[in-house]
């Protein structure tokens, strides 16, 4: 039901409005949406740009402007990539079990050498 | 400080100008927070009305370090008729259309004037402009995006824009109004003077309009709104004042 009520608020922008108390509530076309894009920032020169998060924009210019904002506004940063969410490729969630490793494999990572022993021995060989 | 005394009446009108346009249009824009068209745009434009505090806040140091009072009691403690702001920052934020358009014309000739004034002759000034002029490229690429896509959009969008811009025009031209101290500047080194970022500002929005696809008024056809420089200000200036100094009114002594 429509009221020719006007909203009072204790902000006064939204009262300057006059903005009637029961708004015809359309739904937004999902159309006019923007498209998303992922942001990637870098916070010194030679750093890899890390994922910070996604934020709307209509194209890669306007996505690049907003993401300095959005996402170094308060941080140290240098440098912005942007890309289309849709650009990305990603695996399947139903495929998550081919990162499943087995702990038999611990000759194939670095941390299966021994190594420390003859590190120390090279830094103080009188210790050892 | 390296001003001569005969000088200092010029200069502190030229700060006085800059930072009450600053102060007053961060106070406008900001009206957008929590209001703007989408989220990510909002944020950008109220952290851009955040900036302009800040430059606001850094030209009214200056005037502290030249025998004024202190920042907070120069923005929040004077009448309307000590105001030097124009007319363009003074107007109620409108649609987002105006808005922009007011972002974009503003700060195209923030942008030249810092720039002009890098390497003043007054130190404490060229400091200050120094400072802020990664900031100030920041809004202006923003601005220039927005105005060049929505020129370039639909025909509503660069209907708006053109029948915004023919709006803001005379109240933009406002901003450069002489002061009466424009030769002093000058002469001090300290300033070029209003004339000349005209003409700059002139030749950089018509190289972006043309661009945006819409076309700057004939500017001998327009009268420029001119007296925020003398205290003579619209009808919108008093409210603004009255709402943004409501809480320092209380107790103006008050620590934050």
């Amino acid at each position: 039901m429509k009221t020719d009520k006007t909203i009072i608020s204790l902000d006064p922008r939204i009262t300057r409005e006059k903005l009637p108390e029961t708004p015809d509530q359309k739904p937004l076309n999902e159309l006019h949406h923007w498209q998303t894009f992922e942001v990637f920032h870098q916070e010194k020169t030679g750093d890899h740009h890390k994922h910070v998060g996604s934020l709307h924009a209509p194209n890669a210019e306007m996505a690049l402007l907003l993401a300095k904002e959005q996402f170094a506004r308060r941080y140290k940063c240098v440098n912005i990539w942007v890309v289309k969410t849709s650009d990305i490729s990603r695996t399947g969630k139903e495929d998550e079990d081919i990162f499943e490793t087995t702990p038999e494999k611990m000759y194939r990572e670095a941390g299966g050498y021994k190594v420390m022993d003859r590190i120390n021995k090279f830094k103080d060989p009188d210790k050892i | 400080m390296n001003l001569s005394n005969e000088y200092i009446p010029a200069v502190k009108d030229l700060i006085f100008r800059m930072a009450d346009d600053e102060l007053i249009l961060g106070h406008r824009n900001s009206e957008w927070t929590g209001l703007g068209p989408i989220l990510e745009e909002d944020i950008a434009f109220s952290s851009m009305a955040q900036d302009k505090l800040g430059h606001a806040q850094a030209l009214y140091q200056v005037l502290t370090g030249m025998g004024e009072s202190d920042p907070d009691t120069l923005a929040f403690g004077r009448e309307e008729k000590q105001m030097k702001c124009c007319h363009l920052v003074e107007y109620p934020i409108g649609e987002y259309d105006f808005s922009l358009m007011r972002h974009f014309l503003f700060d195209e000739a923030d942008a030249i004037r810092f720039d002009m004034l890098v390497n003043s002759s007054f130190e404490e000034l060229a400091n200050v402009t120094r400072k802020f002029r990664g900031e100030l490229k920041y809004h202006t690429m923003h601005a220039k995006a927005w105005v060049i896509q929505l020129g370039n959009g639909n025909d509503e969008s660069r209907i708006r824009m053109q029948n915004t811009l023919n709006e803001c025009f005379p109240l933009a031209l406002g901003i450069f109004e002489p002061s009466g101290f424009e030769n002093q500047l000058i002469e001090s080194g300290v300033f070029k003077g209003e004339a000349v970022l005209q003409e700059r500002w002139i030749s950089e929005i018509s190289h972006i309009l043309k661009l945006a696809n819409l076309s700057l008024p004939d500017i001998d056809s327009v009268r420029p709104s001119y007296g925020g420089r003398k205290g003579i200000h619209t009808e919108y200036l008093k409210p603004l004042l009255d709402e943004m100094t409501e809480v320092y009114r209380i107790d103006p002594k008050a620590e934050w």
